[in-house]
């Protein structure tokens, strides 16, 4: 053979797919960020933005918000997907189903629900008011605590999902023998379990952490204008302001955040050595 | 079992009750909502009626909308499903170093933001003169659909042994055959799993189809988050009741079929 590394003709069936992602979705990419940081305007454009200081406020909702949201998803969907590793019968089915059915219901009817239930008459402040927690009722819709309950809400089964997917591997023979060997359960837990979950517990915390950052159809519902992040100013200036200079450059910005989350996500992954 | 063990258990199972209801919450106030009488959302309303599925069955704007999302939904889902295992075979077949940063190319689009990715479609679209909703829409929901189906038929690929269809031949099967008796059959879970979310997702899309419709042409999500901003009303709470409905008969035959258990390894 002339060439010491021949290519498998059969990669040639992957080349229709690859092809295309890359014309219609990476190149366009690349124009997008090689027009808004070199085009007319260019750097200018980021320098402008951020010498802005409302631009600095709305990056700052964005992390926040994206940081709650993930914080509260990690703290209800990690018990969630221990007790759906461990459990059998009826409860695994009740969490199988609560988890994939909502999944299969579009998000603009979610965001739609958590108005009605978020507002002052709703069910939360009813529930809340009737528990005596709150002394009168109170509206939760347009604040920022609804925008991150009803958010979590949307978003949770994708930090329970991956931390399934490893949970579900760990060999429950391991906790037995750390038991036998006189371990408490707590050490048990931020010994063996905890640790053998962390690839899981990454992958959930940067999918949830970047979809939660690029979220658009539920703050416009549930929070509204006054609120903006990254993502909701980005579709105003296209959509409402015609602002396209400035929708390139916070989609750049956003765009940036993203992709630093999923590679930073990937190498961590990598390096804690587990399931992809 | 030490009382410590016993709390934890029990927290831990509390927490996962909590999240059970609070992940069926929305879907249930939507089929309340829906069959009350009065056009205000109060819960528990006053009386029931169906007087919201009357109001939709006679709408001009949704139906239109949801056969739009449905064409646009099962043409996308069926090129990526071909498109996507032809790639998945090639890639795990001719091994080659760069196939993890190619899978995770070809599944980003999953991860990085639908806005950016609309904007960056629509300029390049415009550019190339590429004006036509229904061809751009298409193109951009392939894009949607794909990497579902790259990221399920992958993984369940990387787990079949190909030396069944050399055995299939052995024992006198043509090719084409040995492949339609042995490999389909095992890869027809990932087929339907990766198929059911593909196309769910791109009924549900709303920032990538947002740049894309027109005044004729909406797909379902624009179309309801209008109707949501214009007029709330609970024809929209009926509308996603039925979809709720369609969803449960998907999950009980993707259940029979499949298994639950297999779906979640989405």
């Amino acid at each position: 053979m002339s060439t010491t590394r021949r290519l498998d003709p059969v990669l040639l069936l992957a080349l229709p797919a690859t092809l295309y992602i890359a014309i219609v979705y990476g190149l366009p990419l690349l124009f997008l960020m090689g027009r808004s940081l070199f085009g007319t305007g260019g750097l200018d454009s980021f320098v402008g933005f951020f010498a802005d200081p409302f631009s600095w406020t709305v990056l700052a909702n964005t992390l926040r918000s994206a940081a709650l949201v993930t914080l509260v998803c990690l703290v209800i969907g990690y018990p969630t997907a221990l007790v759906l590793a461990r459990a059998g019968g009826f409860a695994q089915a009740a969490i199988l189903v609560a988890i994939i059915l909502p999944l299969s219901v579009g998000v603009v009817v979610k965001a739609f629900a958590w108005q009605i239930v978020l507002r002052r008459d709703g069910i939360v402040s009813q529930a809340m008011t009737g528990l005596g927690l709150w002394s009168e009722p109170q509206r939760l819709l347009f604040t920022e605590a609804g925008l991150v309950i009803g958010a979590a809400n949307i978003f949770v089964p994708f930090m329970i999902l991956p931390i399934y997917a490893v949970l579900k591997l760990v060999d429950p023979r391991l906790g037995e023998a750390a038991a036998t060997l006189g371990a408490s359960p707590i050490y048990r837990f931020l010994k063996v379990a905890l640790p053998l979950s962390l690839p899981g517990i990454v992958t959930g915390v940067a999918f949830v952490f970047s979809m939660a950052a690029s979220m658009y159809v539920i703050p416009s519902l549930v929070i509204g204008d006054r609120f903006q992040t990254l993502a909701t100013l980005t579709g105003r200036s296209f959509l409402f302001m015609r602002n396209e200079q400035l929708g390139s450059t916070t989609a750049v910005v956003l765009l940036a955040l993203t992709v630093a989350v999923v590679i930073a996500s990937a190498s961590l992954s990598r390096r804690l050595g587990g399931a992809q | 079992m030490t009382p410590i063990e016993k709390i934890a258990g029990w927290v831990t199972a509390l927490l996962a009750t909590v999240t059970v209801a609070f992940l069926m919450t929305p879907l249930l106030v939507t089929v309340a909502v829906s069959f009350g009488s009065t056009a205000v959302f109060t819960l528990p309303a006053p009386s029931w009626s169906l007087r919201w599925y009357e109001a939709l069955a006679r709408s001009r704007d949704l139906w239109p909308a949801v056969f739009t999302s449905l064409q646009i939904a099962a043409l996308s889902t069926a090129i990526a499903l071909v498109l996507g295992t032809l790639c998945a075979i090639g890639l795990l077949r001719g091994n080659f170093r760069g196939r993890e940063a190619v899978v995770t190319f070809l599944v980003s689009p999953l991860m990085l933001p639908g806005l950016v990715i609309g904007i960056a479609m629509l300029e390049s679209f415009r550019a190339a003169g590429l004006r036509d909703v229904w061809a751009s829409l298409i193109l951009a929901h392939i894009v949607i659909t794909l990497p579902y189906v790259v990221r399920t038929v992958f993984a369940s690929l990387s787990l079949f042994d190909f030396t069944l269809i050399d055995a299939a031949r052995t024992l006198g099967l043509t090719y084409p055959k040995a492949i339609l008796k042995v490999l389909v059959p095992s890869l027809a879970p990932a087929f339907l799993t990766s198929g059911m979310f593909a196309f769910l997702a791109s009924m549900d899309n709303y920032p990538i189809s947002i740049f894309f419709t027109d005044a004729w042409t909406k797909t379902l999500p624009i179309q309801m988050l209008q109707y949501v901003e214009e007029s709330p009303d609970p024809t929209i709470a009926a509308i996603s009741t039925l979809l709720i409905l369609l969803s449960i008969a998907v999950l009980a035959i993707g259940d029979r079929l499949v298994g639950l258990r297999r779906m979640a390894d989405l």
